[in-house]
């Protein structure tokens, strides 16, 4: 059997999987495009005006602009995430989309590693929608803020991977609900996102810094949208980096162990 | 007559179970190949293994003289495939599975639209082109599971149970499509539980069971060789048990039935007759099925 480290061989083909998710999704643009505008709206106006305004300023930074960047991260993390655990749980198991594909030339990791790209794509998609939001609010500053595009597409696929390995191990689509409340609602509250993690206790912080992947892609968003450079951004990025390779290897070998028998 | 698919020795393990076992065969371009046999005996995945979507245990396996292990994609790119499972695409409509289909196989947009409609029109479903799937019957499922295997001008077609749960008219159309395709010089195996079927479609054929081979042969000449050309059925009643008996006569009793397997049933059903008066007597051309249950058992599977 083959070790889950072994590096996938994956073809140019895993590109027909991105664009037959593309396609299914410019179908029905209108109700897909919608959801991450009003996002952006909601948590801009309840948080950042209304807690905001009790909150003043971290920092030195106004409140609305210190969570802007996590509204995006969030939007990243939550875009490729659910894309890639109850998405492409459903075209795997109910509509087995996978085994219908790999009886053509694309093989299993083609067809993995095609999703995973696509969301990762969808993490764009979603920062894409939300920046002019951010931008007409005044919270974000340009030009800088357009590098949340790039980081978008590098924490999606941090995340898609991620999303992936769990989608490889899960042995139906309740059991998918673990990750998503262990693991992503606590991230979302304590990555850093709504408050400094410097306001926590040291030991809450190392643990944040070394496990919760959104604490590095909310401390970049936030270096490019404010934009100012933290003292941590080697480090940031060598984190996504290093763990995006590992879920995206590691999910594609466990989902080969689940669909090749 | 160039080989198409080659197999020696071929075995498949998971964990426990052995579901393939050391299974020898050949398949010759142009020819339909059967694979009958029980639940579970092992059609299934020996098609798996040919598709090269399941990888083999042991033995040997070359599809178009490439090994799976080694060209899965090439050999992939060269056939088609009809699952037992439907699962064609609800996210698009007939035309739109066919099309998306087509590109997995690289096959360049305008040649896919052409072969679309060509397809369309093989299987009958051109009306439903624009259709959503979840709007189409079983059969015409089935019929567009058969098109969308045939989007790469495939040189081997396979056909795990193509016609599982069809009216007799859709399976009839299957028939006749299948037939036109061997026709024009495909190859084509399938597996099938409807032993009518493998009668009219199969060149030569293979029962197999528990994994293994039970015999291999054209369908006309396994029933000649297995069972004979007729059967006698008569009442199951102690007096006809005892008169076949007397007479020597082998027989297999099957409920209310008794079933007597012969090559000669006019001169034996009027010496039966003649001395087994209490019985109601029928004679009927032997048929596969008959080679089936012999060989396999009643015994329930699954």
């Amino acid at each position: 059997m083959q070790s889950i480290w072994s590096f996938p061989r994956i073809t140019r083909r895993a590109g027909k999987v991105w664009q037959r998710n593309l396609e299914v999704f410019l179908k029905t643009w209108k109700v897909n495009f919608f959801p991450p505008f009003i996002e952006a709206l909601l948590y801009l106006t309840a948080i950042g005006l209304g807690i905001g305004t009790y909150v003043g300023a971290i920092d030195g930074v106004p409140y609305v602009d210190y969570i802007a960047p996590a509204i995006l991260a969030i939007a990243t993390m939550n875009s490729a995430f659910f894309e890639c655990t109850y998405g492409s749980y459903v075209r795997m198991y109910y509509q087995k989309s996978f085994d219908a594909i790999i009886a053509t030339p694309l093989s299993i990791e083609d067809v993995i590693a095609g999703e995973i790209l696509w969301g990762a794509t969808r993490s764009v998609i979603s920062v894409a929608v939300m920046l002019p939001v951010l931008v007409a609010f005044g919270v974000i500053s340009l030009p800088f803020s357009l590098f949340a595009i790039p980081l978008a597409f590098l924490g999606g696929l941090m995340f898609a991977g991620l999303a992936m390995c769990f989608t490889a191990i899960t042995p139906g689509i309740d059991t998918l609900n673990y990750p998503s409340f262990l693991l992503i609602t606590p991230m979302m509250l304590f990555s850093g996102t709504f408050f400094p993690l410097a306001v926590l206790p040291a030991v809450f912080q190392y643990v944040a810094l070394a496990v919760l992947p959104l604490t590095h892609l909310v401390a970049l968003m936030r270096m490019a949208t404010l934009p100012a450079l933290g003292a941590l951004l080697p480090l940031n990025i060598a984190w996504i980096l290093v763990t995006t390779v590992i879920f995206c290897i590691v999910s594609i070998n466990l989902m080969r162990r689940r669909l090749i028998v | 007559m160039p080989i198409i698919i080659e197999a020696e020795d071929l075995t498949k393990t998971y964990k426990e179970t052995v579901a393939v076992s050391h299974i020898t065969f050949e398949v010759n371009k142009g020819e339909i190949f059967g694979f009958l046999g029980p639940n579970g005996a092992g059609k299934t995945t020996t098609m798996r293994m040919i598709e090269c979507i399941s990888p083999r245990t042991s033995g040997t396996l070359r599809v178009f003289g490439m090994d799976p292990d080694k060209k899965p994609a090439e050999i992939k790119e060269r056939i088609g495939v009809v699952p037992q499972e439907t699962n064609l695409d609800p996210d698009f409509t007939c035309a739109g599975n066919l099309l998306t289909y087509a590109r997995y196989f690289d096959i360049p947009p305008a040649e896919a639209e052409k072969r679309v409609e060509n397809l369309l029109a093989f299987v009958a479903l051109t009306e439903k082109r624009d259709s959503t799937i979840e709007k189409l019957s079983g059969g015409m499922k089935r019929r567009l599971i058969l098109a969308r295997a045939l989007i790469n001008n495939p040189g081997l077609l396979i056909l795990d149970e193509p016609t599982i749960g069809l009216d007799p008219q859709a399976r009839h159309l299957i028939w006749e499509r299948l037939r036109l395709l061997r026709a024009q010089g495909n190859t084509i195996v399938l597996t099938t539980h409807y032993l009518d079927e493998a009668a009219r479609l199969c060149d030569r054929l293979v029962i197999m069971d528990h994994g293994t081979f039970l015999v291999e042969g054209a369908p006309a000449d396994l029933v000649r060789e297995q069972v004979g050309s007729e059967i006698i059925e008569m009442d199951n009643t102690p007096e006809v048990i005892a008169c076949l008996a007397a007479l020597g006569v082998a027989y297999e009793t099957l409920g209310d039935q008794v079933q007597v397997a012969t090559d000669a049933s006019r001169e034996l059903a009027k010496t039966l007759l003649d001395r087994c008066k209490k019985s109601k007597l029928s004679t009927r051309p032997a048929t596969l099925e008959d080679v089936f249950l012999k060989l396999t058992g009643r015994n329930l599977r699954e």
